[in-house]
């Protein structure tokens, strides 16, 4: 039995969450349907345990389905990349589902709480098949369930703007989609085939048509849409805002990764290196992360709400990463895939912090924090640690990604961006400190009276999160190592 | 919508065609044009025309909320279940080969469930969204 369902994992990986969400439509009552979820994460973050183990002892692994032959058929395929990324989105369900509950019951109506988790479920199964898929067209499927379902979480939001947020999100969303889908369709109209190593093979014969130029603008702008790639990520700050506290942390962990992940998966697996000596788009995204990283920072100091604030310090991270993929280097990769792991670690546990916050204050206005720090000691250390992660101060996990994104600029003699990466970290000391300052330099109102910390069942997952981002700021070995492995993967051709 | 009587015989002469077409290309589908989508569709407009026709309420009294809650997760569990079915016997997931003796058999057993899948969940995603939206209520 474990032998036959092992061979089976990479299908069960999707499968799990996709047949489980309509089972929570079938039970109804809240309880019951998070217990789905929480199983459905934590067997998830099990496969993609096993499937990490055993790509690193045998090698990538391909999986048909329905038993077709891969050029013809879908075919799933997990190599090292693919496998950390999973790893990423499985672990960051798995916490957020032990901290849901209490943060779901009082911010969605009763008899809605069933449809937030079959959307999550839906969501999940999304996000792993956009990183499992070998396919492009199957790509661009689960990019569909993965963001149809988050729409409806954001608008599941308790105040009105969360609807307006969640359509505006809608739109550009599909507008997203649909030049990924052109894209793919210009590479089909020109070799014929949408498997991805097919497509490799084929793509150099052709690459210097226009065509396959057009196509690679087209999946750029629209994967750029998914990841919040300055100037096309106005819908994020209002749908991170406005979304359920879980939902933004889960979102916001995962969402925006996944869709680096798949940049970087068309990028250096389908396309190859060589097609930026015919369009120089590295130079083109250099530039525009460059204008993230900095103004999405200052923007971000001027917030009063500290969800949105977070949110415009996520379209920044973001800016490094998309800075590490222009660089065109392993070592430039390596700060890319282990920034989408460390930035995880970081975002997840602040906007749990958040999410905390809001179930004892019911509001995230920084001006509404004042003496949180002596109310929940516990949630606003968390809060600290992850925000020197953030900012990058040594033994964290901030630090380890910043390092090796400034290590990889001066391997190319960028010192410019080196120095501007640096100006960046610095502005995420004033906004970070902004939160701090009211919420332990502040007394609270006398009148509003004392609120207590939340219960343990909400600290243990954050704190779990905020531990992983000292381990592996300290610990290195394995996320670097797994970083670097895939990086050179990436960079070595084919998948 | 009481005083159109042509609207209302008409309607009600149709609707049965409408309800056996839609049959024909769901299960016709694994020999010719046809399948879950389509069936689905036609299906479901003929329960939007009698709702159109004769109102919301005595269209909720033949499809309630509950049952098309039921049936469109049902649908989609059917769909991955016959997946799943196929790991079960041996094969890969979604491989039909191996759910009938002959690997034809098992084709034509796979594709008829598979659609009926889809019809079902398609069908009752019509009807959902066309209730939603003109009766406001969920």
């Amino acid at each position: 039995m474990s032998v036959l369902l092992s061979a089976h994992l990479p299908a069960l990986q999707v499968v799990l969450p996709l047949i489980s969400a309509p089972l929570c439509v079938l039970f109804r009552r809240a309880g019951a349907t998070w217990l789905i979820a929480l199983i459905v994460s934590w067997a998830s973050l099990g496969i993609s345990i096993l499937l990490l183990e055993q790509v690193i002892a045998n090698g990538p692994i391909s999986y048909l389905l329905g038993s077709w032959a891969a050029p013809w058929g879908i075919e799933y395929k997990v190599d090292m990349l693919s496998a950390f990324v999973m790893l990423i989105v499985t672990s960051i369900g798995s916490i957020s589902m032990v901290f849901a509950p209490n943060s779901v019951n009082a911010e969605i109506p009763e008899d809605r709480i069933y449809l937030f988790y079959t959307m999550y479920l839906l969501t999940f199964c999304g996000l792993l098949g956009i990183t499992i898929t070998g396919d492009a067209f199957n790509l661009f499927v689960f990019l569909e369930i993965s963001s149809l379902s988050s729409y409806v979480l954001i608008s599941l939001g308790a105040e009105r703007n969360a609807l307006t947020a969640a359509l505006r999100y809608l739109i550009l969303g599909t507008v997203g989609a649909t030049f990924y889908i052109i894209g793919v369709g210009l590479m089909y109209q020109m070799t014929g085939t949408l498997n991805m190593s097919d497509l490799a093979e084929r793509l150099p014969a052709v690459a210097e048509t226009r065509t396959i130029l057009v196509a690679l603008g087209f999946v750029t702008v629209g994967i750029g849409l998914k990841l919040g790639l300055f100037p096309v990520h106005v819908w994020l700050p209002n749908a991170y805002a406005y979304a359920p506290s879980v939902v933004t942390a889960f979102l916001a962990a995962t969402a925006t990764k996944v869709a680096v992940y798949a940049l970087l998966r068309i990028y250096f697996s389908v396309f190859g290196t060589k097609i930026f000596a015919a369009l120089p788009i590295d130079e083109f995204l250099l530039l525009l992360s460059l204008v993230a990283i900095l103004s999405m920072s200052a923007v971000a100091i001027f917030q009063k709400n500290a969800k949105r604030l977070l949110a415009y310090s996520s379209v920044a991270q973001v800016g490094y990463m998309i800075i590490g993929i222009s660089m065109v280097s392993v070592t430039g990769l390596t700060a890319t895939i282990l920034h989408l792991f460390n930035h995880a670690m970081i975002k997840g546990a602040l906007f749990l912090v958040l999410a905390a916050v809001f179930f004892r204050i019911k509001s995230v206005k920084i001006e509404d924090m004042a003496g949180l720090g002596r109310m929940m000691p516990f949630s606003m250390a968390a809060f600290v640690v992850a925000g020197f992660s953030l900012v990058g101060v040594p033994l964290t996990v901030g630090f380890v990604s910043k390092w090796y994104l400034i290590l990889g600029a001066l391997e190319k003699g960028w010192w410019p961006v080196a120095g501007l990466i640096l100006v960046s970290s610095l502005l995420a000391v004033i906004y970070f400190w902004k939160v701090i300052e009211v919420a332990y330099f502040k007394e609270r109102p006398a009148e509003i009276g004392a609120i207590s910390e939340v219960p343990a069942v909400m600290l243990i997952p954050m704190w779990v999160l905020v531990g992983a981002n000292i381990y592996f700021g300290i610990n290195t070995g394995l996320s670097v190592g797994a970083a670097s492995a895939a990086a050179k993967l990436l960079i070595g051709g084919a998948p | 919508m009481n005083d159109h009587s042509i609207l209302r015989v008409v309607s009600k002469i149709m609707i049965p065609f409408i309800l056996l077409f839609a049959l024909y290309v769901q299960f016709h589908g694994e020999f010719g044009p046809g399948g879950g989508f389509q069936a689905g569709v036609i299906f479901a407009s003929a329960f939007i025309l009698y709702g159109l026709i004769f109102g919301i309420e005595n269209a909720r009294k033949v499809l309630p909320a509950n049952a098309t809650r039921i049936l469109l997760a049902l649908g989609v569990i059917l769909y991955a279940g016959v997946g799943v079915a196929g790991i079960f016997l041996g094969g890969n997931y979604l491989d039909y080969n191996v759910l009938a003796a002959t690997a034809t058999g098992g084709q034509h057993l796979g594709i008829f469930l598979v659609e009926f899948g889809v019809g079902t969940t398609v069908a009752t995603t019509m009807v959902t969204i066309f209730f939603v939206f003109a009766g406001q209520d969920f």
